[in-house]
Order: C-alpha cells, then structure tokens, then sequence
C-alpha cells in the first residue's frame, strides 16, 4: 500500500476552513471572490487577507491548503489569473489547483518551486494526457473525473509519474468537467470562463398546482418536483426533458443524486488513489463537519484494518439519494 | 489577408450510416466550395470501426478534389481501445492531424497538427504554449466571446498560426462518459445497438413546457438551433479569423457552402443569404450563438 | 407540515399593518437582535455584497409571525410582521423554525433542507444564497450568542420560541 491517503475538504469560507481542519481534514481547497475558481458564487470564497489566516490555521494545525484556481481565463482577462497565481504563492498556500494550460504554464515558469494539482477541470482521463500535464508543467496531483471504475484507476496509477486524486463524496457531475458550456448556453455566463454553474441570480423557484416547484434557470423550465418530491440543484444536467421516445419526461443525462464512495474507500485505497476528494465548497459548515469527520473516519478505519463506516449521509444528498456512479461499473455510462 | 477566408468542413458530429457518409463526402468533394475537410470520428470510439476502413477510399477522393484533408481526434479519451485510436491517429504522416484532447498533444510529440474545437485554448498564453508544442492552425471553443477572439487571432499571427471559428451548425456544448442516447432507450453505452443512427442531426430535448432545447448526439450534447454566423463572416475576417467552420448536418451542405462562400466573396448579402438558408425548411432554428455582442 | 405553501405570489400586495400586540413586544427584542449582530460581524456584510439592501422576508413554518430582514450594516432592519402581510421584498425563504434556527446556527445544511423539500425560496435566489453563506461564515452558535446579549429573558424567549415550534410539528 501507498503512503497514507490525504482527505481533502471543501472550504466556501474561513469558518469552514476551521470546521474542516477541526474535523480531520488533511488539506483543505479553496478559491478566491472571484472567476478564477469553478466555485464562484456569491457570498463565497477568500479575500487574500482571510486565506492569509486561514493558511496560518490549517499550518498550525498540520493541514495543508490547495488554492483552486481551475477556470480558464479568457483572452484579454489573463490578469486576474495570473495575479491570483501570484498572491496564493506568496501566501504560501502548499498547491495550487490549475485547469488551463496557459495558467499552468505562467505558474510553473514563474514560481517553478510551486506544487502544481491538475485540476478535475482539465478532464484528464488517459495516461497520456496526465502525463502531458506531468511532463509540461511539472503537476504532481491528478484530479481524476468522475467516469472511471476503480479497476481503470489502479491501471492509469501504474502508468503515471504523479499522484492521483478522486472524488469521494458530493456532487455527481455528469459532464465532463472544463468542457461543458450548458450553463453559458442557457444563462450568457460561462462555467469556465465566470467559474459558475447554473448562477444563482438567473435561479427561479416557482409554487406550480398542487405543491409541486418549478426549477428554472433562465427562461428554461429544468424540473418541476411534485409535492415530497425530494429535489435537486437547478442543473441542467439534473433538469427533467421529454424527447420523441420517451413517453413521460425524464432525467435525460442524471437524476438529482449525489455521489457516496464511502463503502468503497478500502477499494480505492488498494487501488492506488493518494488523496480522497470531498466536493462542496458551496455547502455550509454542517455539511463540511459532518462529512469531513464521517470519511475521516472512514479512512483511518481502512488504514487500521477495519471496515470502513462513514454512516449515514443520505439527507446531505442531492435528491437524497447517493450513488457509487461510474466508480463501481460500467453500467453507468 | 481580408477577402480570402476558407471555408472548412468540420468533422462529422453524428452516426450516419457509412454509404450515408461515403455519398455525402463525394458530393463535398465534387461540389462544395470549401477548402479543407476534418474526417474522423471525434464523439464515440464504438463508431470509428464502421467508418475507418473506407476513411483512405474517402480522403483521397477529397485530395484528389483539391481539398485539404485533415483528420481529427476523439475529444474523450479514456477506454484502451481510445487511447490506441488517437496513438495510431498521431502516427498519421499522410494527412494532417487535428488534436481534440491533450491526450494526442503527447503521442504527436511536437510533430506540427491543429488543435481542434474541443480543445480548451481560452487564451494567448495557452495558445502560444500549444504553438511551442508543434500546433500550426486553432479552432476556438464556440463560447468564447468575440473580443478574445479578436485577441487570440491578434496572438496566431505573431505567431504564425492560423485560426478557426465555427460558423455553422449546431454548437458542442457538452461531452459525458455516458452514452444519453443509449439512456433514453434504457440501454448503457455498452450495449447501445448504435441507436444514435436513428438521428442523422441528433435527439430533440424538450423542456418541460414543450421548448426545443438541446441535442443528444451519443456522449455529446448540442445546442438546438443552428448556430448561422452569415452576418458575422466580414467581423470575423476583419479581427483575423482566417477559416470558418461548418459542421456537417443532414441537410444540402453544398447549398450551405455556397451561400457562405457568397457571402464571404461578397457576391452575397447576408440577409438574403440567411433568408435562402431558412427557406430551404431543413433547419428548424437559427442562432447566433455565444457571439451576443 | 407543509411543503409547498401556497404562496398568493412572493411580491403581494403591499400591506404593513401594525403588528398584533404580541408581535409589537416582539420589536424591540429584535431591533436589538440585529444591531448586535451587525456590530459583532461587520465582516458578514463584505459577504452580502450587493444583497446589502435586499429585502428578506423569512417565513417560520409553525410561529403565528414572519421576519422581515434587511441586513443593511449601518441600519438593520429584522422586524416581526404577522402572516397575512405581504411587504415587498426581493426574497422569501420559509422552513419550519427549528430548522431556520439550525441552519443559522451552522448545524443543518441548507442545501439539504431544501432536497429534502423542508426550504422553500422565491424570488431572488441570489440574494437568499449571499445571505445564507454570509450567515454560513460566523463561527459559533448565532442564536446562542444573540439569545446570551439579552442574558436569562433572551435565553427564555430561544427556549418558548423552540418549544412553540416543536409542538406545531410535532
């Protein structure tokens, strides 16, 4: 077995930040208030002066902080990366999470001595293409996305020169991450270049008859949840459509779920995987707590030997129903 | 340069039965006005076996017409079976190679090729890192707004590179590991039967108030309308977009070639160019895409 | 419990009746609430952004009122108004009380109360999550801490507030 795996936890905000390192995160990610990161929400996320203190909470504690700045900038606004990439070495941040090619190559000529993770944004799922990222810029993570069976990752961990990292817990994305313009298409505001999927201020929920709620984003309708119908987020990868041979409307590409790896983390740790990834930096401090200490848990369970149990996280999930996604099969594509 | 945009065919996006293809790509090679034709399958690994026997059969027909050929790759590389695919594309040496995943910027190994639309080149920094890595010709993701473009063609000619926009057919605005035509007719990716060749244009997503939105085509998923960048085609050449693209679809596209060739040589107003295309009845609805401004 | 209340529309007609007696003891207490609470985490209000002068109305499924918030940092407004009325505000956000009372307290998640159908928002979706991860970022119990300004009565009406809402869900 490989060297002990790092837990990596979501932090929108410095509380969060404490919450997770407190609940046994091993390193915590984290963007800054601005398009240079795919959690660009509002209200979210650090200024310079509170990831300054939030380094100094995770270093005092022996955690780490990666810095996501994993959009890509475009033509014309390459600025505001660059001095993103800039501020987060000088904090002293312990990686920084980079999806574009031309971010990766400013970081990696300018602070050649940074650790640099290949963002799940890059949507590098070959051997060849990670050890692309590897040979260029010098990356020494991989966040893998989320397609893979646990089989495909223990043969692409043999073949790559870096460290490889997978979701465990959170959102279930459908599309190919750094390749999707869904939410441009419906809202003018794109995922890659503005870091927002399906934004907030283009969000509507409806009352329609009978209790149910309309979802929209834009103009479009995405879903409509009966009465006690659990619901999901407002996405268009989550959104309900009817198509000529269907005869009712239907979750087209997902149904509103969320992934759970807990009951596979013994399996992936033998697989290779070096650190084990918690979406949701747009969640709140419950859901940082309580899913941070349950894989906490977790994975000291599988290094000691015994059956991993991260319990019951079922109400924290989309639709309130979770999934093992594309990692248990490949009945799943 | 203004006044000599070329016209290219981009890559076959959908399923169609290969006498489908073999009759379409004579047609283009006999009749259409464009310059280049990408060939090659760029959505779905499990289709490339129906088509790849008659590929030399197709290009040379092309070549022979004085069309460039150029031949893309798999924007999703993940399965061996795709990693031997875009390897074995990269070790092309009688055709140029279009690069849609940076899987192929590996197995090319700074030999020149062009970077395709699936590719994310947002900026000059990424772009002039892909030129120092052998890439000779961009075509830009159709979300970039008209400034970077304008920025990025500004970026090209200083470096010596070429740049390519899409002008028309339906937009890529996503890929997935799942197979969304095998789903709705409750099948996985493995077992599909090749259902995705019952839309030669794809599968109409409605919203649930009856709105025609997306297209399902295998792991991709496309805009409705038809992106139509008539009026656009002297902007575009004006800021230095040097080739415009036009993805192929089940309708007459040597008409649609004409009619942007037309436009482009300023034999046709643009207006009465689009106003022609509609009137063909073949294309439910246009649009401007990305390019709002 | 209700999911989804009927709602005549979000932005109703404009009617600001004075509040019913119990409702008008009630004021002060949360003038005070929210002075404290601005002055206490200035840095909230860097999160609210332009949310600043948005107007909230919260719904407490199970109490005979609704809040009315405006969390603007030099002059916060939060006062109780009765069911029926219907201010003009940017966005709604009802859950039954105990729930608000752990989501602001960092113990539920809201994203979770809403899959699960116990959140309802209209209106301006953007405003409710700027407020929501302004609120998200306060360490500590808020509720606690505000209930502890007004010591032994502050603590007691948290408590009857509880108690009230629990019976109503019950």
């Amino acid at each position: 077995m490989s060297a002990r795996p790092e837990l990596v936890c979501p932090a929108g905000t410095p509380a969060a930040l404490r919450d997770a390192v407190d609940a046994g995160a091993d390193s915590v990610y984290c963007g800054f208030q601005n398009a240079t990161n795919a959690r660009n929400f509002p209200g979210l996320n650090f200024t310079a002066e509170e990831l300054r203190t939030g380094v100094a909470y995770a270093h005092g504690r022996g955690a780490k902080v990666l810095l996501a700045i994993n959009t890509f900038p475009p033509a014309g606004k390459f600025s505001l990366w660059r001095d993103a990439v800039d501020t987060g070495v000088a904090l002293g941040v312990d990686a920084i999470i980079v999806a574009d090619i031309g971010v990766a190559s400013y970081a990696a000529r300018t602070h050649p001595t940074q650790r640099l993770h290949l963002s799940v944004q890059a949507s590098a799922s070959s051997p060849e293409a990670i050890r692309y990222y590897c040979r260029e810029f010098g990356v020494k993570r991989v966040v893998l996305p989320r397609i893979l069976t646990v089989s495909e990752i223990k043969s692409i961990v043999s073949e790559i020169p870096c460290e490889i990292e997978t979701f465990v817990f959170g959102n279930h994305g459908l599309m190919l991450e750094g390749r999707c313009s869904l939410t441009n298409y419906a809202t003018g505001v794109s995922t890659n270049m503005d870091g927002v999927c399906s934004p907030a201020a283009q969000v509507r929920f409806e009352p329609a008859e009978g209790g149910a709620l309309m979802s929209r984003l834009g103009d479009h309708a995405i879903d409509r949840f009966e009465s006690g119908e659990k619901a999901g987020y407002p996405t268009i990868c989550k959104g309900r459509y009817t198509t000529r041979c269907r005869q009712e409307p239907y979750y087209a590409f997902e149904e509103p779920v969320s992934l759970n790896l807990g009951p596979m983390l013994a399996e992936l740790v033998r697989a290779g995987v070096n650190a084990f990834k918690i979406e949701g930096r747009q969640r709140s401090r419950a859901y940082v707590k309580r899913v941070v200490s349950a894989f906490r848990g977790g994975i000291d369970a599988v290094l000691e030997g015994r059956e991993p149990n991260v319990g019951d996280l079922i109400s924290l999930t989309e639709g309130q129903k979770q999934t093992e996604g594309a990692f248990k099969t490949k009945r799943w594509r | 340069m203004a006044g000599c945009v070329q016209l290219t065919l981009g890559p076959l996006l959908f399923h169609w039965p290969i006498e489908a293809k073999r009759d379409f790509y004579a047609r283009i090679a006999d009749e259409a006005p464009v310059d280049v034709v990408y060939l090659g399958e760029v959505v779905c690994s499990k289709r490339a076996p129906f088509s790849e026997p008659h590929y030399p059969e197709i290009a040379e027909r092309l070549a022979r017409a004085g069309k460039r050929v150029v031949f893309c790759s798999l924007a999703e590389v993940m399965l061996r079976r795709e990693r031997q695919m875009t390897a074995e594309l990269c070790a092309l040496t009688d055709y140029e190679v279009e690069i849609n995943d940076a899987s192929g910027l590996a197995a090319i190994g700074g030999r020149p090729h062009r970077i395709g639309q699936f590719f994310n080149v947002y900026n000059e920094e990424t772009l002039r890192h892909l030129v120092h890595n052998g890439a000779t010709h961009f075509t830009l993701p159709a979300e970039l707004p008209r400034d970077s473009v304008a920025i990025l063609a500004d970026a090209a000619r200083a470096c010596g590179v070429t740049l390519e926009v899409q002008a028309f057919g339906r937009t890529p605005l996503a890929l997935s590991a799942r197979c969304y035509h095998a789903r709705a007719h409750g099948r996985v990716k493995d077992n599909c039967q090749f259902v995705c060749e019952e839309d030669p244009d794809g599968m109409v997503l409605s919203t649930l108030e009856g709105r025609d939105w997306l297209v399902i085509n295998g792991v991709q998923t496309l805009s409705y309308p038809y992106l139509c960048l008539l009026d656009r085609i002297h902007g575009l050449q004006r800021i230095g977009v040097t080739h415009l693209r036009l993805l192929p679809h089940a309708l007459d596209m040597i008409a649609v070639a004409r009619l942007f060739r037309g436009v482009a040589d300023g034999i046709l107003e643009p207006a009465e160019a689009q106003t022609r295309l509609l009137a063909s009845g073949a294309i439910p609805a246009l649009t401007n895409g990305f390019c709002q401004s | 419990m209700t999911f989804g209340y009927a709602h005549a529309g979000w932005r109703g007609p404009r009617s600001l009746a004075p509040p019913a007696p119990p409702l008008f003891l009630l004021q002060p207490l949360l003038a005070r609430i929210a002075r404290a609470v601005a002055r206490r985490h200035p840095e909230m209000f860097a999160r609210l952004g332009i949310h600043q002068t948005s107007r909230f109305v919260i719904e407490p499924i199970g109490l005979p009122f609704v809040l009315y918030l405006q969390p603007a940092p030099r002059n916060p407004i939060l006062r109780a108004l009765p069911r029926h009325a219907r201010p003009v505000c940017e966005a709604r956000i009802a859950a039954p009380f105990l729930q608000l009372l752990r989501m602001i307290d960092g113990e539920a998640d809201g994203d979770a109360v809403f899959f699960a159908r116990d959140l309802v928002v209209s209106g301006d979706t953007e405003a409710v999550v700027s407020l929501r991860n302004a609120i998200d970022d306060l360490d500590g119990s808020l509720a606690a801490s505000v209930a502890g300004v007004f010591g032994p009565p502050g603590k007691l009406a948290l408590a009857l507030l509880s108690r009230r809402a629990k019976r109503q869900t019950a």
